[in-house]
């Protein structure tokens, strides 16, 4: 019998699929309440390590996950879900980009994430790839606000996670780049040593792992490992 | 005598409680201090990135006060002559001129994108002929000016409001235009408040990080200032954040206590 608040840190691009996770977890789980916080993995890892009460960690990327296998504070973490990038330009794509090649362009204004974060890692990496030098006008603190910025219009385009895209809804566009496939994003999840609710913490895991559950990360747009 | 007594016996009551406020404010900038990887700062100092965020901090916030200067001492003469108003109209001006203070700054950033963005209000107009602001400079120095420059009116306002009239209404009398009474009487005779808010105001648009990173973007070198580049560096390396977060603290503190001992002998 599970109880209590379980506190779920996620990264930024697992915001809508894991607030639907949580309301149907606790649909099913009366007595159960789940708090959940988003932010670009690295600084959400960053607060684990600094002693936040944490029962759940959701990644955007095994390196940042990682850190916090190595500080002690996780055992074991399993990668459930996968995702991969995707050119976001705003709904008309007004600028007629057409492909990685149009990042380059100095006249648009390009949004990328910082490459201290997942997205802006696997984002260099997908640039290296194809052999662009991009051009970018801001590099933001997690794919949210990169994808933001271009469903306000504000930039031309941007690399986000496909998951990103669907979230969007109209407002933005996803354009397919062929190179993606080879730069893919693990998610892994664990729960972590010093969680106040260990109990109701791997109930939501198991949770995560479910079919049902499987089927709204599909939705979403993420991928099975 | 006897009046005294309760208020002595309530002093260390206050005395402990103003204490334990201080130790508050203090003790995290201690533990930022101590945590601090001193052997390596030397090497972090001159770190590319770190110079030129405090280039960026340093030009953005000495913009973004003058500007304020300019416009601010306007307004907080224009406040200041609002009590002569109706009731409302006052408020209204007031409440305008606090709102940025206890708005969340990126609250205030998501609204000038929506005034000033490629597809804002007055933005698209702009776009026509050809001005673009988010993600330049200039974005970061009107986001930190938003954010600032009500710290400089209010101080302004209270130097005019206990500031003595006469010598307005003398000049006046003496046939000096209204805009030299501005300039000779009314900007000399509050020039210590205006030091002391374009110091205020200084030292937030220095600090500036919400309206900044939300309206401007985060790019090194146009758009990333010492808060915005202190907070990306916790994510990968918190050495240098806190190098960073050292050299922020560093130059507000220099820049309050000189400042306010040159300009303000009396409060010093």
């Amino acid at each position: 019998m599970t109880s209590g608040t379980v506190t779920v840190l996620a990264a930024a691009s697992l915001t809508d699929v894991i607030d639907v996770l949580a309301e149907r977890f606790e649909d099913a789980n009366a007595d159960v309440d789940v708090v959940a916080s988003y932010g670009g993995s690295s600084a959400l890892a960053e607060q684990i390590v600094s002693g936040a009460p944490v029962d759940v960690f959701f990644s955007a990327n095994e390196a940042t996950m990682q850190s916090v296998v190595d500080a002690g504070l996780a055992a074991d973490p399993e990668v459930l879900v996968t995702n991969t990038l995707q050119i976001a330009v705003p709904a008309g794509n007004p600028a007629g980009i057409t492909g990685l090649a149009d990042f380059a362009r100095p006249e648009l204004t390009i949004a990328l994430c910082d490459t201290a974060v997942p997205c802006g890692a696997a984002a260099q990496s997908l640039l290296d790839l194809a052999g662009v030098q991009a051009q970018p006008d801001t590099l933001e603190e997690d794919v949210r606000a990169a994808l933001t910025k271009v469903s306000l219009g504000e930039a031309d385009a941007a690399l986000v996670y496909v998951t990103d895209v669907v979230a969007a809804g109209s407002a933005v566009e996803g354009i397919d780049v062929p190179e993606a496939q080879q730069v893919i994003n693990n998610y892994p999840v664990a729960l972590l040593a010093e969680a106040p609710n260990p109990d109701a913490g791997q109930a939501f895991i198991d949770y995560l792992r479910s079919d049902e559950a499987r089927q709204v990360f599909e939705h979403a747009g993420f991928a099975a490992p | 005598m006897q009046a005294s007594r309760p208020r002595e016996r309530r002093q260390p009551v206050i005395l402990a409680l103003g204490v334990i406020g201080l130790a508050l404010l203090v003790l995290p900038l201690l533990g930022l201090i101590l945590r601090a990887p001193w052997g390596q700062l030397g090497e972090l100092f001159v770190r590319q990135e770190v110079l030129q965020a405090l280039g960026l901090s340093l030009l953005t916030a000495t913009l973004s006060t003058g500007l304020s200067l300019i416009l601010g001492i306007p307004l907080a003469v224009l406040l200041s002559h609002s009590v002569h108003w109706k009731v409302l109209p006052r408020r209204l001006l007031r409440a305008a001129i606090t709102i940025p203070l206890v708005l969340p700054p990126v609250v205030g950033g998501i609204a000038l994108l929506l005034l000033l963005g490629r597809r804002g209000i007055l933005g698209q107009w702009l776009t026509q002929v050809g001005i673009t602001i988010p993600f330049t400079t200039g974005a970061v120095v009107l986001a930190q000016t938003f954010v600032a420059m009500p710290f400089l009116v209010f101080a302004v306002e209270g130097a005019l409001r206990s500031a003595d009239r006469r010598s307005e209404l003398a000049a006046a009398s003496l046939g000096a235009s209204p805009w030299q009474i501005f300039r000779l009487v009314t900007v000399p005779l509050t020039a210590p408040g205006i030091a002391a808010g374009a110091v205020l105001c200084f030292a937030r648009a220095l600090g500036e990080f919400g309206a900044t990173i939300t309206f401007a973007g985060s790019f090194p070198g146009v758009t990333r200032t010492l808060p915005i580049a202190s907070y990306l560096a916790m994510n990968s390396d918190p050495d240098t954040a806190i190098a960073l977060a050292l050299v922020l603290l560093a130059v507000s503190l220099g820049v309050l206590l000189a400042l306010r001992d040159r300009w303000l002998p009396g409060t010093a």
